[in-house]
């Protein structure tokens, strides 16, 4: 399949700081493309350069055939945004919003009214199109921040963490969306803090951190990057200090990695069982009670532990 | 062009479903005309102007041409309404009076006023007469009836800027003759006696063209009442103009920080629309204020605003003008709540300074002339025009002053917005 997105060398400054660090990458019409990092990797600062909101400080992306730099109007019609955070006129009704935001993807007419009422069965706000959308639930309204993006049926949509602060029903719903749209053909850049968001989704990732893509690839690619190794996760009491359990745990021969996030430590090792008794001495010495334990294959958390040496969440 | 028109009309439609927007812009404007309205009498029935029988006690020493013509204007017809002049001679016992509240002013007609405005036979050749320091008429003004004794004072000043320029016309004609060698001093002084009469038989018919009289008649001759309330309701309904501009330009800087400004500029529209798009919203929402004031003010207090064409003009004008306020306010804000505060602040300065509250005809010279920079100052005196009769054909000097002020001030307001990123929230 061609390129879409073609990024090269993409530089963005804030003065003396580097948020975005020279990325390179390119993503396939057809493909889910996911950005993975924590927050403040530089993944919505990645996404502003490339729906030409913000200027480069260096470098170029070509999106369907047009630079960001030199055509940004003509890459804005090739692509559709979904912001981060709910970018809506509360005070109109979700059909106003859609009607509205459809004229300046330039329709109007029958064309508007119709892709409108499409979009609302979409999003399954059919019902609800005459309400405010200020009297809508947290998770109505991501789905109505989404139709906005879709109603010029765009090549390229960027979903710039689509998820975030929302219920697990909501969340489901906007996954399966971003789903079905794929299988229609749509191209999707798609940036999460959520591991398992990237792993279920995407086709390839990239994933970032302090503003450099340290790693991209489809997910066997990378999680091939940390080898065979499983990851133990340790559940722990809410007293007790998962960071001291970690470092501790770092002499066990076989122990690749030990990070503590919250009430959890998780172990990088390359075959668990071979770990487990040492780890849980070390765990009972320091008068830490283990309440559970995972033992998980090889997957993104795995691959961030072992290119930075921090958990996803830090 | 279409699509800023679409966005204005998206942020009117927003403007007039926020209700405590609505209350700033409709109701609030509405509930103080109707209040001062209420304070003024102009519901009474009584006076339909609010203001009437203004005690004034005058002491004509002159007793002469002009001190007796100004006597006949407080006790002409046009007048009678609204003052009540009574005769006197002892200067202590008027100021008395007013010391004890029993007027609104006391006002003094000094002993020769007449022979010192008006040159006699021999002045033109008395070099001390020439330098003689001018008489001048004294208002003893009551502070606390503040109103009344602006009046009277607005009433004095009228007629001796009247009785001046006739004076200072003819003077200058007489010497311009000499300077050109036309006339002999001889000859100048009997011109200048000439002149004397005619603004003396001038002067016995002030009355006639004074401007401050209850009445005033229309370019077809009809007469027709000037009623208070149509300097309180524009003068209300221009100070809350200011907010709902502020309000407009607010909106700019809320939705930049609410995410939608952002996710309007990676539509294919550019910023030039988007911006003008913006202006075109404040313009309108002041324009559907103002005009629904206007139009609930008719129904309901029966208010003629005057010439409907001269009306729509100056409203479009007043808006223009007062839109350029807003934006300049929001170029120069960093926050919405900076726009809500300065703007504020900004409503209420140039509603005392515009005339809102007082009229502007009682405030220092200088006060007059700082609420230049005002829309409400500029629009009030056309809408006193067109209260008093005027069309649209006598607002040339306050339209052409709006749409200045606003070209302006919008052209400074697209400077400073280039220099921010309306992209960053």
């Amino acid at each position: 399949m061609p390129n879409i997105l073609e990024v090269q060398n993409l530089v963005k400054n804030y003065g003396d700081f580097r948020a975005v660090k020279g990325v390179t990458f390119n993503i396939q019409e057809g493909e889910i493309f996911s950005l993975l990092g924590p927050n403040g990797a530089g993944k919505t600062t990645t996404i502003s350069m490339l729906s030409t909101l913000y200027t480069p400080t260096s470098g170029d992306a070509v999106i369907g055939g047009y630079s960001i730099t030199k055509d940004p109007m003509a890459v804005r019609r090739v692509i559709g945004v979904v912001p981060q955070d709910l970018a809506l006129y509360e005070d109109l009704t979700a059909r106003e919003n859609l009607i509205f935001w459809g004229q300046m993807y330039n329709l109007s007419g029958k064309a508007l009214t119709t892709r409108v009422d499409e979009v609302l069965e979409q999003i399954g706000l059919t019902d609800k199109a005459k309400d405010r959308v200020k009297t809508y639930s947290g998770g109505m309204k991501r789905r109505v921040n989404i139709g906005v993006g879709l109603l010029h049926k765009p090549r390229l949509l960027f979903m710039d963490e689509p998820t975030v602060g929302i219920d697990p029903q909501s969340r489901r719903a906007i996954l399966d969306t971003v789903k079905d749209l794929n299988k229609q053909g749509m191209t999707l850049l798609y940036t999460t803090h959520y591991m398992e968001e990237a792993q279920e989704l995407s086709d390839r990732v990239g994933i970032i951190d302090h503003g450099e893509l340290i790693a991209i690839g489809t997910q066997k690619e990378l999680t091939q990057q940390v080898g065979q190794a499983e990851t133990l996760i340790l559940h722990i009491g809410e007293n007790d200090d998962s960071d001291a359990l970690a470092a501790s745990l770092k002499g066990i021969q076989g122990v690749q990695q030990a990070e503590g996030v919250e009430h959890e430590v998780s172990i990088v090792c390359s075959e668990a069982e071979d770990v487990l008794a040492a780890v849980v001495t070390k765990a009972n010495e320091r008068g830490i009670k283990i309440r559970s334990i995972d033992i998980r294959e090889p997957n993104l958390e795995a691959v961030f532990l072992h290119l930075t040496g921090r958990a996803l969440r830090d | 062009m279409l699509k800023t028109f679409l966005i204005g009309i998206k942020d009117l439609r927003l403007a007039f479903r926020d209700r405590a927007a609505l209350i700033l812009m409709l109701a609030a404007p509405f509930v103080l005309t109707l209040g001062l309205g209420l304070v003024t009498g102009r519901f009474s029935g009584n006076n339909s102007n609010g203001l009437s029988d203004i005690p004034v006690i005058i002491i004509n020493l002159d007793n002469d041409q002009l001190g007796n013509a100004l006597v006949d204007t407080f006790q002409s017809a046009d007048l009678a309404d609204l003052v009540e002049p009574v005769i006197e001679t002892d200067v202590n016992a008027a100021r008395k009076s007013i010391d004890e509240d029993k007027a609104a002013a006391v006002v003094i007609i000094p002993e020769g006023f007449t022979k010192n405005i008006m040159p006699q036979r021999g002045d033109f050749t008395n070099q001390a007469q020439a330098n003689a320091e001018p008489l001048k008429i004294e208002i003893y003004a009551n502070p606390s009836r503040s109103t009344g004794a602006g009046i009277i004072k607005a009433i004095v000043d009228e007629f001796l800027s009247r009785v001046e320029e006739g004076r200072v016309s003819g003077t200058t004609t007489i010497v311009q003759l000499m300077i050109s060698q036309q006339l002999t001093p001889e000859q100048a002084e009997e011109a200048g006696l000439a002149m004397s009469e005619r603004l003396q038989d001038s002067s016995s018919n002030m009355t006639d063209t004074l401007a401050i009289k209850l009445n005033s008649s229309t370019s077809s001759g009809e007469q027709v009442e000037f009623d208070i309330l149509a300097y309180i309701a524009p003068g209300m309904a221009l100070m809350f103009l200011m907010y709902t501009v502020s309000y407009g330009g607010r909106s700019i800087l809320a939705e930049k920080s609410q995410g939608t400004l952002p996710r309007l500029l990676v539509t294919p529209t550019n910023s030039t629309q988007i911006l003008g798009g913006k202006v075109f919203g404040i313009f309108l929402t002041g324009a559907a204020q103002m005009l629904i004031l206007i139009g609930a003010s008719s129904m309901f207090f029966q208010l003629k605003w005057g010439d409907t064409l001269g009306v729509v003009m100056l409203v479009l004008a007043a808006v223009f003008g007062a839109t350029g306020w807003g934006m300049l306010i929001t170029a120069l804000a960093r926050t919405p709540s900076q726009v809500a505060s300065v703007g504020s602040a900004v409503m209420l300065i140039f509603g005392i300074l515009g005339g809102s509250f007082i009229s502007l005809d009682q405030m220092p010279p200088l006060v007059q002339t700082i609420s230049k920079i005002t829309p409400n100052a500029w629009a009030l005196d056309g809408f006193t025009t067109l209260g008093l009769g005027g069309t649209l054909a006598d607002l040339s000097a306050p339209i052409t002053a709006l749409l200045s002020m606003g070209l302006v001030l919008f052209l400074a307001s697209v400077l400073l917005f280039g220099r921010k990123n309306l992209a960053q929230k």
